[in-house]
């Protein structure tokens, strides 16, 4: 057994758990967080994508006890006060998801390229999102989505109504 | 997928690394970025009983031209290499090969020294370490060695590290003048091993090829040096045809097995196509440095 503590979404969470424990079984059980989802368990998918002090990670291929005392940004962390982050404002609006399984983590990395790139073109964006699978969408949505969030974080597109949010 | 149960040890130095892998000889495993050890301990391909997780040992970490080549720490990430501007500038088939291994998320983990002492013949960096005829330097309790990565590649999964040995860093020679390299990957599809993939390195001397190295990924049971068609490239000018004569001879070096990826008789054409243009990149570039 070994004494982990993480910081995730700026909580401090405490455990005692096993070496093999990974990480994305810390967050989903031990912090009681399900928006990080596993989808191939096997590295391929990034349905657990979360950023690992600030660079995005495949979950599912850490140890809990590897990232002891780091930083850990998940989906949840993402809406403050109500107000979606402008990343799920952008998948809302740009139709980024249909069955929603690997959105958690096309918005980690979508959020993780923003943040050093705020004005990505598309090949940026398909680039930051080639370890991310989605069956559904064809992933044309999910770049506009990306973009449309970059557009909003730089302030150039305005203010949604807050019901709409809602 | 759940591995099996083991200890995990993180040490604070690199003795204290190299003493624990003393006390558990051949039961503990080193951990560096843990992007290929994971995988392989969740399909239970690996059980080691002791991981040793060399992540928070300093000085492990360096990334930096010294002494006539480049030390690569053996905790360097690929993303770090890859993001280097003295990378970017000096070593475009370092650069190509980290490019291509796994995908950007992976890379935030996944370690260059790893990727070589993994010796998984599909992994990226080996055959491009034979090109750039790299050098191994470990510690173990005895001191440090110095070692040819022909030497250091074994056979598939296997390294000539002894068991309380730790990889501490990587060494590249420094490219002389009129020098070009390249790495050339066929892939599938993002994050899925190579088909192939050629690794070169070539000088010239005016427009003559002086030195020459090839390596080859997952085309053997361990990334393959093509002495023949290295050999016949020194003293020749790098027209089409010769490069098409170097590309036979790494074909025939190459030792294909038929899997999903492909026949054998078809990855051996590949081997074939992609020499032909990795030298053509790393000739262009000879000549423009």
């Amino acid at each position: 057994m070994a004494e982990v503590q993480l910081n995730i979404n700026g909580q401090p969470h405490q455990a005692d758990v096993e070496s093999r424990l990974l990480l994305v079984h810390f967050i989903r059980e031990v912090a009681n967080l399900t928006g990080t989802h596993i989808g191939c368990d096997s590295t391929s998918c990034g349905a657990c994508t979360v950023l690992v002090d600030g660079l995005p990670a495949k979950s599912c291929t850490l140890f809990a006890v590897q990232v002891n005392g780091a930083d850990i940004s998940t989906v949840e962390g993402l809406e403050q006060d109500g107000q979606l982050h402008p990343i799920q404002e952008g998948f809302f609006e740009e139709h980024g998801l249909q069955c929603g399984f690997c959105t958690p983590g096309m918005m980690m990395a979508g959020v993780a390229l923003l943040e050093r790139n705020a004005n990505p073109s598309e090949a940026d964006v398909r680039h930051a999102i080639s370890g991310n699978l989605c069956r559904c969408t064809g992933y044309v949505n999910i770049v506009k989505a990306i973009q449309y969030a970059g557009a909003k974080m730089r302030g150039e597109l305005p203010e949604r109504a807050a019901k709409e949010v809602a | 997928m759940i591995p099996s149960a083991f200890e995990y040890a993180a040490p604070q130095s690199l003795a204290e690394a190299i003493s624990f892998l003393q006390g558990h000889a051949g039961q503990a495993k080193v951990l560096a970025g843990g992007q290929s050890l994971i995988p392989l301990m969740k399909f239970r391909l690996a059980s080691p009983e002791y991981l040793v997780d060399i992540a928070r040992v300093p000085g492990l970490a360096h990334l930096e031209e010294r002494a006539g080549h480049l030390a690569i720490g053996s905790m360097v990430r690929e993303a770090v290499l890859e993001a280097s501007p003295l990378i970017r500038a000096r070593y475009p088939a370092l650069l190509e090969t980290s490019l291509v291994v796994a995908d950007p998320l992976v890379r935030n983990f996944a370690t260059v020294g790893g990727n070589v002492a993994h010796a998984d013949p599909a992994n990226d960096h080996p055959a491009t370490m034979l090109a750039l005829r790299a050098h191994a330097v470990v510690e173990g309790p005895g001191g440090r060695r110095t070692i040819a990565i022909d030497d250091f590649l074994v056979d598939t999964f296997e390294t000539a590290l002894a068991p309380d040995e730790v990889l501490v860093e990587l060494q590249v020679p420094q490219p002389a003048a009129h020098s070009g390299s390249a790495y050339v990957k066929l892939e599938r599809k993002v994050g899925d091993y190579a088909i192939a993939g050629v690794a070169v390195q070539v000088t010239l001397e005016g427009d003559v090829c002086h030195e020459a190295g090839l390596g080859l990924t997952n085309v053997g049971s361990k990334a393959i040096r093509p002495l023949e068609a290295e050999r016949f490239l020194v003293g020749k000018r790098l027209d089409e045809d010769v490069l098409r004569q170097a590309a036979d001879l790494a074909a025939t070096a190459a030792e294909p097995v038929s899997d999903l990826r492909g026949p054998a008789e078809y990855k051996r054409a590949m081997v074939r196509t992609l020499t032909v243009r990795a030298l053509r990149k790393a000739a262009q570039r000879a000549k423009e440095a």
